[in-house]
């Protein structure tokens, strides 16, 4: 009985000051969001108390659905195409060991490093038809030269700048997935005959099936809160609107506009979404997991 | 004879393919697809450092993969420095202390928290544990506006802490921590040290953290790196110059060179002050690839 007491004083100690991190700048602030976006100032009667009236408001104002479809669209499209990239490029590495391997693996990680803005900075240049050399090397072939700053283009700019930053480390992550899988399963069907894609679709592939998910989750999260590479670049384009993506709009709400209650509110209804989405996802293969 | 010949052979071939990760390790056809791989993941950086050397006319005539016809680049590089009084200096130092301050504090939370879950069972210690997951489904961008609008009431919205607490918060570093310790810390070697009388912060200080080095320095390049980056955060938050880091400081000076009226060499100052802010991180990137990968594998197992 002491021995249990100690263990949760001790227990409690050591994990205090993360709890103190965690309640103060992730309980308060969402509770606070969810307060502000709860009161409505009106003329009349003071700050009253709406319950969910602004929810409504956010999930039927066009200006944030139309950036929330925008994003789902682009990562529907994008988060597959960049991780069956990584998974590939993943399972090569896993098995072609040439000194290439190891300059890809490094350079493709490399991208991470640079800060979104700077990544947004040098993609605008290269892609500028002013400074960059891809307009310049079109015209030259004969083609007629693309402005990639084009409303009708200005999100598959925006989709080659993430999946440049992004594609080699969520590679990595797959890529340790891969190392750590014991190596004698696939050494028998190596024996057996099996080739490297059919051990790539009945042995790795399910093996990691953990480490993809978490990788699917986290493009989920990052997509859905993009806001640095448009922004940055949208003194290139008409492109970017007031609800171009919902991150944006929240900014211009509280910052052009001086609408901070509602801004919250499009704040908290974008976390609400994403967890809803990402937790749901979670939740539904775990428990796909534990019926098989 | 001919027998035992077999066998060696056998077991060459089985050592060439522990050695090389088996079949096909040489293949032509991968290398030839990784070396545009390569390449396209290059063109930015390459194109930045050609840049940063050029002057500004080269930059505008010139074309944007070669070399200009001089090297400016130390000129560009002093030029950075000097605009706006040494605006520069300021950010890379901010950029610098936010990012490490903040890792350090999230790190040593992310630590304790992860190796109080692991080896201590208490009332809440279950409920913390699969909450840490849902936190880490919490978008960070979603609690920037509520964050801003609670730190100007308490007079915390432009000072070096409105950017460096809420970077304190690791959820995903607590996670790591959690299952590393789980796996490398056996629980026999703590009961050992307490039947020696060692107290608890002994233990940890002196048996745990030396254990954890490597997984402890993973978390931190991660956090480092996170609040490098960081953007929206710094700013929300601040409003004076001279407290931004360098992604909205650069970011600032891209805004003024955009415009029609504005002196062009400023656009040198962002590719050269761009450059300077990706240096760091990319080369210990190169000389801790170890570490980097590490913490990647301790989160992609569980």
């Amino acid at each position: 009985m002491k021995l249990k007491t100690k263990q949760s004083v001790v227990g409690w100690t050591f994990i205090i000051p993360f709890l103190i991190v965690v309640l103060c700048m992730l309980f308060i602030p969402l509770a606070y969001a969810y307060y502000l976006s709860s009161h409505q100032n009106t003329l009349v009667g003071g700050n009253k108390f709406v319950w969910f009236s602004n929810y409504k408001t956010v999930f039927t104002d066009p200006l944030f659905l139309e950036g929330l479809k925008r994003v789902a669209l682009f990562g529907l499209i994008q988060i597959p195409l960049m991780l069956g990239i990584a998974l590939i490029a993943a399972l090569v590495l896993d098995t072609v060991n040439s000194k290439m391997a190891k300059v890809f693996r490094l350079i493709a990680f490399l991208p991470y490093a640079v800060p979104a803005v700077v990544g947004a900075l040098m993609w605008g240049f290269l892609d500028s038809n002013t400074f960059g050399p891809f307009g310049k090397i079109l015209l030259h072939l004969g083609f007629k030269s693309v402005d990639l700053f084009a409303p009708s283009a200005f999100i598959y700019t925006i989709g080659n700048i993430v999946t440049w930053a992004w594609t080699g480390y969520n590679m990595i992550v797959i890529y340790s997935a891969l190392r750590g899988l014991p190596r004698d399963a696939y050494e028998s069907a190596l024996i057996d005959g099996a080739s490297q894609v059919q051990i790539a679709r009945y042995i790795k592939i399910p093996a990691i099936k953990n480490a993809l998910i978490l990788t699917f989750i986290f493009c989920v999260i990052g997509t859905m809160q993009i806001y640095t590479e448009p922004s940055i670049l949208s003194r290139y384009t008409q492109a970017v609107s007031l609800g171009y993506t919902p991150n944006i709009y929240a900014y211009s709400l509280a910052f052009s506009q001086s609408q901070f209650n509602y801004s919250a509110a499009v704040s908290f209804a974008l976390a609400l979404v994403v967890f809803i989405a990402s937790y749901g996802f979670f939740a539904y293969n775990r428990r796909r997991e534990s019926q098989s | 004879m001919t027998l035992l010949e077999t066998n060696e052979n056998q077991s060459n071939v089985q050592d060439n393919r522990r050695k090389s990760g088996y079949l096909n390790p040489k293949s032509k056809f991968a290398d030839v697809v990784m070396f545009f791989g390569v390449i396209y993941f290059m063109i930015p950086l390459v194109w930045i450092v050609v840049a940063s050397t050029k002057t500004k006319n080269d930059l505008f005539q010139t074309f944007s993969l070669g070399f200009g016809h001089s090297n400016s680049f130390f000129t560009n590089i002093a030029a950075t420095f000097r605009q706006d009084n040494g605006a520069f200096g300021h950010w890379l130092f901010n950029t610098l202390f936010y990012a490490v301050t903040a890792a350090f504090l999230s790190t040593v939370t992310a630590t304790m928290a992860g190796y109080s879950l692991a080896h201590f069972k208490y009332r809440g210690s279950r409920l913390v544990e699969s909450l840490i997951l849902g936190m880490v489904m919490v978008p960070g961008t979603a609690l920037v506006m509520p964050l801003y609008l609670l730190f100007a009431k308490i007079h915390l919205v432009n000072t070096i802490w409105s950017v460096i607490l809420p970077s304190v918060l690791n959820p995903f570093g607590a996670f790591l921590m959690r299952v590393y310790i789980t796996n490398s810390v056996p629980e026999e070697m703590l009961q050992a040290a307490r039947i020696d009388r060692a107290s608890e912060f002994k233990i940890f200080f002196r048996i745990v953290l030396p254990i954890l080095k490597p997984a402890l320095l993973t978390v931190f390049l991660f956090s480092l790196v996170a609040s490098w980056n960081n953007y929206f955060l710094p700013l929300v938050m601040l409003s004076s110059e001279k407290l931004y880091p360098l992604a909205v400081g650069l970011n600032t000076w891209f805004g003024q060179a955009s415009q029609y009226t504005a002196d062009q060499t400023l656009y040198n100052c962002v590719i050269d002050g761009a450059l300077i802010a990706i240096v760091p991180l990319i080369i210990s990137f190169i000389f801790l690839q170890k570490y980097w990968r590490g913490g990647l594998t301790a989160g992609a197992v569980k």
